[in-house]
């Protein structure tokens, strides 16, 4: 760590508030901070005087896309306009705080959230990845909330492109290195591959917290004379990215010149600060907390502040520094990582001090709450910066894009796999069906994950009921009810692509579904919104579509979303990223025990396929591996969904079942082999009678990806009880086969016998053979 | 460590009243990780768990003392470099090498502290394949006569998670020699070495047999549901071997 400048040296032209006022000719580098003509007349507008360099570094950053979500605010509304009363039944905290948080029951309650760190993680994907998951884990424990699980969904380009190694190595090591050093198992994800995220892969994080009611935390500064303190790492250059513009005011030419645009993450930082801001949670010693992310202090200030009963005034010199030359501008932007501000009152001032002492945590007093309703920032008693907070933080542009339905739409979505060019060789054989199930479960999207997540833990913490690859991940919350939680995420971006408004309830249907497979009772939604430029009215459309099918599709499934994150300029060069909403969905199980796992154990139980399949190939993983992308994707069918969910989840219940899998990319063919190969457990399965049912040829039957289809086993004893449900809900079902341990092998009777070591060495060797 | 109040803990009534008097201690550094965990298999195996903090001077009242998982220090420096130097580690050093032989339990950073402490030979460096490793590793039991291993039959093979970076136990030929010599290997993988570690060793004790270190975690194979396959409680023999000694049994 660097020497820590104690002389208040003069080394900046401090461009304060009264200097503003006198010299309104001074030129400012708003645009290169980002910042368009309009917006800059509108930061003059609201001050009535220019910024000075330390406001306009603060507004620039807030109202960037990324802070201020300028683009797609008028079209998240959705998410808060469709919700019913019963859907707020159990939100006890909705969109807008850090994270979103649910009623459990019992006095439990649990926040969970998903956020992109896409172009960090291009640029350097070990700090960008591993940032991503320290960002998202401080917005859970700003709720007040002890951290439990985090997940990662993650697209990378095309599997044999030179680059894709680089990416791949190091967004998995970061997200290994620094989630495993916070003792927070890794319980899930998704991990595909595509040529469309050649120049921008998508590394999303989701976290998820608990907490009993009474510790649910809110970032606001409120309480006059409260004290404003910054704990935890030190404010270095890291992230400041655009800010170095601001430099001009720096008359020190011998300071650092290149500044990382990527943030540096310090796990051991970030997990002592989990301990500490539990510990003060315990002892109520702080009135609100904020985590510094993107943006820095200016995000928590102005954001506490305007939260807030009254104004706030700190000292921006106070602020403990790595680097002694960053001028007010950079302090204002950084992102160092592992910070956060409080607000607390001067009779626990010891109190905190105390428990920061306790884990060697650094601090310092900024300031305090003022009754004025003013944001006041000062370098040396001088005030750079005098604002109505909430103008930074809330009351920034909104545009209403102007957005349109590609005119190549039509014929996209007209271009049907079946009788392409692309289907001319369709297997129908049986040897070349088994070549088929061979090539599909090897594929870079199907094929085992195990060398991404055998470099996560997923044991710590001793309350992981399930983890990838079954359906969702599962934890317990109280060791003595059992009560805990599942969290699935899901996207197809090639759906959305095809279809944005079914794509996104596609990706929700899947998410949903994924849950109630294991047998918990989704509750909530979590969204990470990933597109391209708004500035394209193509993509624009693909965005507006997209939430307004996600809500749309939320409101009939009775689960709200409690928050999320947009990413957009995703795009390589002008190619633009397939749409790819990522959805996670979150559900509730009285007692864990009770789960359903995906794989098949018991010999001889009866297994059971749920739902009906049609002629659903377009976007398929199936016409992806033959280099086609048209057509219409699955249809949806959200009723459809809600029954199978129920039915999953009694089964649950009632102990009627022991194992279910998802029907979803892959198809049948896909689900059978993950079922089989879980626990390396075998079955012979009997496809005819179905496929005659659905009046669909083998292969279809066994590749489409139709929506709303599960396979069950089901032990003998229960098969009565199980048939009557699935008959009073007038529920498609048909037994296809039976659980059979001593085979070892997947026997798909008059087609072909493939032994369960074939299908393992296919499915587990395609991740080794391209990253070693 | 403060017990957090976020996770509901789970309250067993012990079985037989003696076992909840042994008091086992579970030392948190900045950067522990599964300390939690560690308490948790104490309770399962009907003892009581005592917090103990790395900078802690005195030790408590402690029948025996488990060094758990994690990134203590962030591994910085070298995987339990600096935690060797905590006010409580010379304290449990001296009760361990006492005539009073302290029973402790080193897991897998816990190892490594031990190792930098010099209570167990040899040291700890990056995993052969260089990647962090989490797996269910299958171990035999090579020495069942010590404190934290005589539950075992001599000989079983035990289901146990390993997951770190730093895995791979290494030593000079004359120590590891004199180890086989004295009996002092406690563990072997079975199968497949998954980290490089010589002569497939997974765990050693000292001479003495009350001190154990080893770098997959018991603690993690203690309760249905949670542990290897979602059944393993393979790890539970590590906690009632210390209490058969500590209430005399063996």
């Amino acid at each position: 760590m660097s020497e820590i400048s104690t002389e208040p040296a003069k080394k900046f032209n401090i461009d304060t508030v009264a200097n503003a006022e006198v010299t309104p000719e001074v030129e400012l580098p708003w645009a290169e901070l980002g910042l368009k003509q309009n917006e800059f007349d509108d930061v003059v507008k609201v001050l009535g005087r220019r910024p000075t360099g330390a406001e306009l570094a603060m507004y620039s950053v807030m109202w960037s896309e990324h802070c201020s979500y300028k683009s797609s605010k008028n079209h998240l509304r959705q998410f808060g306009d469709k919700v019913t009363e019963e859907m707020k039944k159990d939100m006890l905290v909705g969109i807008g705080e850090n994270a979103g948080v649910t009623n459990l029951g019992d006095g439990w309650a649990v926040t969970f959230k998903i956020e992109s760190h896409n172009s960090p993680s291009f640029v350097e994907p070990y700090q960008g990845a591993a940032t991503g998951i320290g960002g998202i884990v401080r917005d859970i424990i700003s709720m007040g909330a002890r951290p439990v699980a985090v997940m990662d969904p993650l697209r990378f380009g095309a599997i044999d492109h030179p680059d894709t190694a680089r990416v791949m190595h190091g967004a998995v090591a970061g997200i290994g290195g620094y989630g495993n050093s916070l003792g927070l198992p890794n319980i899930g994800g998704e991990m595909v591959f595509d040529s469309i995220y050649q120049g921008n892969p998508l590394v999303n994080a989701l976290a998820v917290g608990v907490m009993r009611h009474e510790d649910i935390r809110l970032a606001n500064a409120s309480g006059k004379g409260n004290k404003v303190v910054l704990f935890g790492a030190r404010t270095g250059g890291d992230g400041i990215g655009g800010a170095s513009v601001l430099a001009s005011e720096s008359f020190d030419d011998t300071k650092p010149s290149k500044r990382p645009a990527v943030q540096v993450g310090d796990p051991f930082a970030e997990k002592v600060l989990i301990e500490c801001c539990l510990e003060l949670f315990k002892g109520s010693l702080v009135e609100g907390i904020q985590d510094l992310g993107a943006a820095g202090i200016s995000c928590a200030t102005s954001e506490l502040a305007s939260n807030g009963d009254g104004g706030m005034e700190v000292e921006l010199t106070s602020v403990l520094l790595r680097d002694p030359t960053l001028t007010p501008g950079e302090i204002l932007m950084s992102e160092s990582q592992e910070r956060m501000m409080a607000v607390v009152t001067p009779e626990n001032m010891a109190a905190f001090e105390a428990v920061m002492d306790k884990w060697a945590v650094e601090y310092s007093w900024l300031g305090e709450v003022t009754g004025t309703g003013r944001l006041i920032i000062k370098w040396e008693g001088e005030v750079i910066v005098d604002v109505d907070p909430r103008t930074v933080a809330h009351d920034g542009p909104v545009y209403d894009r102007p957005f349109a339905r590609p005119e190549w739409q039509d014929a996209l979505q007209a271009d049907v796999f079946n009788g392409s060019a692309a289907d001319a060789s369709r297997p129908s054989a049986p040897e070349e069906l088994k070549a088929a199930v061979l090539e599909l479960i090897a594929s870079p999207n199907m094929c085992s994950k195990d060398w991404i997540t055998n470099q996560y833990d997923r044991y710590v913490g001793g309350n992981t009921a399930q983890a990838f690859p079954d359906d969702a991940g599962v934890i317990r919350v109280d060791e003595e009810t059992g009560l805990g939680v599942a969290l699935a995420t899901d996207a197809n971006g090639r759906y959305t692509f095809l279809d944005p408004y079914h794509g996104a309830q596609l990706a929700l249907a899947e998410a949903y579904r994924n849950v109630a497979t294991t047998g918990a009772i989704p509750m909530a939604v979590s969204d990470c919104l990933n597109f391209g430029s708004p500035e394209d009215p193509d993509v624009m459309w693909q965005l507006a579509e997209a939430i307004r099918g996600l809500s749309d599709a939320c409101m009939v499934l009775g689960i709200p979303v409690t928050g999320g994150n947009v990413s957009l300029y995703n795009q390589t060069g002008t190619t633009p990223i397939h749409p790819t909403p990522v959805v996670a969905v979150l559900g509730k199980f009285d007692d864990v025990a009770r789960r359903t796992p995906s794989g098949w154990a018991e010999d001889g139980q009866a297994i059971y396929l749920l739902g009906t399949t049609a002629d659903d190939l377009d976007g398929s993983e199936w016409a992806n591996l033959r280099g086609h992308l048209g057509g219409l994707p699955p249809k949806v069918d959200l009723a459809i969904e809600r029954e199978l969910g129920e039915i999953l989840i009694n089964a649950s219940r009632d102990g009627m079942i022991d194992a279910a899998h998802d029907l979803s990319e892959g198809g049948l063919a896909a689900a059978l082999v993950e079922s089989a190969l879980r626990n390396n457990t075998g079955a012979r399965v009997a496809l005819d009678e179905v496929a005659a049912r659905d009046g669909v040829d083998l292969f279809t039957l066994l590749f489409s990806e139709t929506q709303g289809r599960a396979i069950v086993s089901v032990p003998r004893s229960e098969e009565v009880r199980f048939n009557d449900m699935c008959t009073a809900r007038r529920f498609p079902v048909s037994r296809i086969g039976v659980v059979d341990a001593a085979g070892n092998a997947l026997d798909l009777q008059g087609l072909f016998s493939a032994p369960l070591d074939e299908l393992r060495e296919a499915h587990e060797g395609t991740l080794p053979k391209y990253f070693g | 460590m403060t017990e957090t109040p976020l996770i509901g803990g789970a309250t067993l009534a012990p079985v037989d009243s003696r076992l909840a008097g042994a008091r086992i201690g579970v030392v948190t550094f900045p950067g522990t990780l599964d300390d939690r965990d560690a308490s948790r298999a104490v309770r399962l195996s009907g003892a009581t768990a005592v917090d103990l903090w790395h900078a802690d001077t005195v030790l408590a009242d402690v029948d025996a003392v488990i060094i758990p998982g994690g990134f203590s220090y962030g591994d910085y420096l070298r995987a339990g470099a600096i935690s060797r130097f905590a006010p409580l580690m010379s304290q449990i050093i001296d009760a361990a090498n006492s005539d009073a032989k302290l029973p402790v339990l080193g897991i897998c950073n816990g190892f490594q502290i031990l190792t930098e402490s010099h209570l167990l030979p040899g040291s700890m460096i990056k995993n052969d394949h260089l990647k962090f490793l989490c797996r269910d590793t299958v171990l035999r039991v090579e020495n069942n006569n010590t404190v934290w291993t005589n539950a075992y039959a001599p000989g079983a093979e035990i289901t146990i998670p390993l997951k770190n970076q730093d895995g791979q136990y290494i030593a000079d030929e004359k120590t590891l020699d004199a180890l086989e010599a004295e009996g002092r290997v406690a563990f072997r993988y079975v199968g497949t070495n998954p980290n490089g570690s010589r002569r497939d060793i997974a765990g050693i004790s000292n001479a003495a047999g009350n001190v154990v270190g080893l770098m997959p975690h018991p603690e993690h194979a203690v309760e249905t549901g949670y542990g290897p396959g979602h059944t393993g409680t393979d790890g539970l023999g590590f906690f009632t071997s210390v209490l058969n000694t500590l209430l005399g049994g063996k």
